[in-house]
């Protein structure tokens, strides 16, 4: 969270590995080991079960980005690393956040931040809700702002998942 | 095949041509014990797992070929790490193997169970834990190709006792994974014209050749290139050996103990030709000063060295000897002669300088002395070892090494005790050459106790250990920048009397009194078919120089002490 607030690029890795045990450990430890200041880092699997997708998100510069692909590159279970340009590339993360709203009135600005942002409330109890929000990072965080107003009990966000957007003609 | 996991590990290990192995067995790793009593497979019985560790890893830098070592569970695999770890950064091809407790018993803290996949995760290239007894002939051709293949490195096989007894079909012809080849062993043409013509307009050109180029085998390559353009050429530690030292274009190794005169001529030169060296920072001095006005071309197999230290122009992802080779040819067909007079009038002149300036010991048993008659003394194909500390750096000074695979040294770790180990490996490898490890007291009893595998397997080596009573290299530091507060650093020289430890072990031992008596012992320890330990006490205020000392560019390395004494630091 720290380096968000460094003027630098964010930086859109997405690279597919190997769906077996200990793979996640090994990038976790690359990271790691080689003092990377990642934003967020997501899996799951793909369309070929033997096979999942990674997706890591970084403020950093251009060295710094290099050698993160590099040493991914370099991992065994790495079959393939991409860097995505941001501009030419789907971002998605989804947020699940617990706020407090005891009465009708903060019930009704929370619906009309919800709609606004095409959240929706998916629980609701005597004095909280929780509300689902999927978009950019960027949204994610303009969205959570606007929840403090009500107080956050709990927040928890998925990181970043990314496709590269099919090339037009 | 129906085979147990135990005997197929052992059929696939034959089948690498596997010739030895180092290890020490226990309980987890019994089953495959007993099916290497019914091989061909030579085992080496270590006292310490580290040194199974080390003994593998001297066997693959002497041979080329892959070292292999072997423990049980628990401490016999964690004993193996500091060996493992020495060979990950010094990017040597072993393969070790683990016994492991059993599947179901994973993950419950079971006697003797340790996560040596995540403890060794950092330190291998890869890490298999075999989990049914069919995967082993594959695991072990693929532990096999991933330590040689591209930057060689360690491998570790981790084995569950119970998949070592249970019986499976076994299919030898397996294949490897497909996606396990990433690597790019051609230069990119373009790159490699670029790089031809950049050191053909150069004037003041230097080639840097690191340990890759050994481990490549591409010394006749490198020598080819640089007699071609007429460019100098230095080493890293790692790259000693890579070219003659008694080559008219060789110009000493770099680093913060390089010598003078490759540190003072590689910060002056205009192109750098860096062959297989990542840009350690013991070579380099500080980074933003190394060759900052030099365009450099660096190629490396590993395409995540290239800038990780140092930014190059000409970035060349290859094997050394292919891109050697290319950028021979390139040169060759653009068939343009470089006038190289003025540089190399420039670098005889200050080779010659500088041969003559640091300080010179008045003492019959220095390390200069004894190193080069150890070189007089030694055949040309003989291998030196060396401990960690002054006697590495003295060794790596005064040796002069004229063919790869023939210095022997812990460069990146820097782990202390590694010369002894090393040397029995490297003395299995090269069972006809004279195996010499150059250490020092402190260091040469982090090991020691290898002297018993030495006598018990037969494995003559010659031990000179450079006996100042200190931890020497840590205690100069603390003269330099401690104000001489010598905190831990002595040893209490006779504390052991290393000959009649060696004696007890039943070894040969000396201590000679004068460079006469200590040739006298090295010729006969040279034709004995026995370990000789020779133990020679030197001054423990013996510097070690030139010294480039740690932050600072090679430009301000310290060539003789008294200026710094005189200057008041």
């Amino acid at each position: 969270m720290e380096a968000r607030r460094v003027k630098k690029p964010l930086h859109v890795i997405s690279f597919i590995v190997e769906n077996k045990p200990g793979v996640l450990f090994r990038v976790a430890w690359l990271i790691r080991r080689r003092n990377f200041n990642i934003e967020s880092i997501s899996v799951g699997p793909t369309e070929n079960a033997n096979i999942s997708r990674m997706t890591i998100t970084l403020y950093g510069d251009e060295p710094t980005v290099e050698q993160v692909v590099k040493q991914l590159r370099k991992l065994v279970d790495v079959l393939k690393v991409s860097r995505l340009d941001p501009d030419n590339t789907v971002i998605r993360e989804m947020a699940l956040v617990k706020v407090h709203v005891p009465d009708p009135a903060a019930r009704a600005d929370l619906d009309y931040y919800v709609r606004a942002f095409r959240g929706r409330i998916v629980d609701l109890s005597p004095d909280a809700a929780i509300v689902e929000v999927t978009g950019t990072p960027q949204k994610i965080d303009a969205f959570i702002e606007l929840m403090r107003s009500f107080g956050i009990k709990e927040l928890a966000r998925t990181g970043a998942t990314a496709l590269p957007r099919s090339p037009k003609e | 095949m129906r085979l147990s996991g135990a005997k197929a590990l052992v059929k696939s290990l034959e089948d690498e041509g596997v010739e030895v192995i180092f290890g020490i067995p226990g309980g987890a790793i019994l089953p495959v014990y007993d099916a290497l009593h019914d091989s061909s497979i030579r085992h080496i019985l270590v006292r310490h797992e580290q040194c199974a560790a080390h003994a593998a890893d001297g066997y693959a830098r002497a041979s080329g070929r892959v070292g292999v070592c072997m423990a049980t569970s628990g401490p016999g695999a964690t004993n193996l790490v500091t060996g493992i770890a020495t060979a990950y950064m010094d990017s040597s091809p072993i393969v070790a193997i683990t016994g492991q407790v059993a599947r179901h018993m994973i993950g419950r803290d079971a006697f003797q169970e340790a996560d040596i996949i995540g403890i060794t995760t950092p330190i291998t290239k890869y890490s298999f834990q075999i989990q049914s007894a069919e995967e082993v002939p594959r695991v072990v051709k693929e532990a096999f190709y991933l330590a040689t293949e591209g930057r060689p490195a360690p491998v570790l096989i981790d084995f569950p006792v119970d998949v070592q007894r249970e019986e499976a079909e076994m299919d030898f012809d397996a294949k490897i994974s497909p996606h396990l080849n990433k690597v790019v062993k051609e230069p990119h043409p373009l790159q490699v014209k670029r790089a031809a013509e950049i050191l053909l307009n150069a004037e003041r050109p230097v080639i840097l050749a690191g340990g890759g180029v050994i481990l490549s085998n591409a010394s006749e390559e490198l020598r080819a290139l640089a007699e071609l353009l007429m460019i100098p050429v230095t080493v890293t530690l790692m790259g000693k050996g890579a070219f003659p030292e008694n080559h008219p274009l060789y110009i000493g190794r770099i680093g913060m103990h390089g010598s003078a005169a490759a540190n003072k001529l590689i910060m002056e030169a205009d192109v750098i030709l860096a062959v297989g060296t990542r840009f350690s920072d013991r070579s380099t001095g500080r980074f933003d000063a190394f060759a900052r006005d030099a365009t450099l071309i660096h190629v490396d197999i590993d395409a995540a060295e290239i800038g990780k230290n140092i930014k190059p122009e000409i970035p060349i992802v290859a094997d050394a000897k292919h891109a050697l080779k290319a950028i021979y040819e390139a040169a060759k067909e653009l068939a343009r002669k470089r006038d190289s007079s003025t540089w190399l009038q420039k670098v005889k002149e200050v080779k010659e300088s500088l041969e003559k300036t640091g300080q010179n010991s008045a003492d019959e048993l220095s390390p200069k002395n004894l190193i080069r008659e150890i070189r007089r003394l030694l055949p040309t194909d003989g291998i030196v070892t060396t401990g960690v500390g002054r006697n590495q750096m003295w060794a790596s000074l005064y040796l002069e090494v004229y063919h790869p695979r023939t210095f022997i040294t812990s460069g990146g770790l820097g782990t202390m005790g590694f010369g002894l180990p090393a040397a029995l490996g490297a003395k299995v490898a090269k069972p006809n050459s004279i195996v010499v490890d150059i250490d020092g007291d402190g260091s040469f009893l982090m090991t020691e106790r290898e002297l018993a595998t030495s006598i018990a397997e037969n494995i003559p080596i010659i031990a000179v250990i450079l006996n100042d009573g200190w931890l020497g290299m840590v205690k100069y530091w603390q003269d330099l920048f401690y104000g001489r507060r010598y905190c831990a650093t002595c040893l209490k020289r006779g504390i052991p009397d290393f000959v009649k430890l060696a004696e007890a072990y039943g070894a040969n031992a000396a201590r000679p009194q004068s460079l006469e008596e200590f040739s006298k012992a090295f010729k006969e320890a040279m034709s004995s078919d026995r370990t000789t330990v020779i133990d020679v006490w030197i001054n423990p205020d013996e510097p070690v120089l030139p010294f480039a000392p740690p932050g600072r560019s090679l430009a301000e390395m310290i060539i003789d002490l008294r200026e710094v004494r005189r200057g008041g630091s």
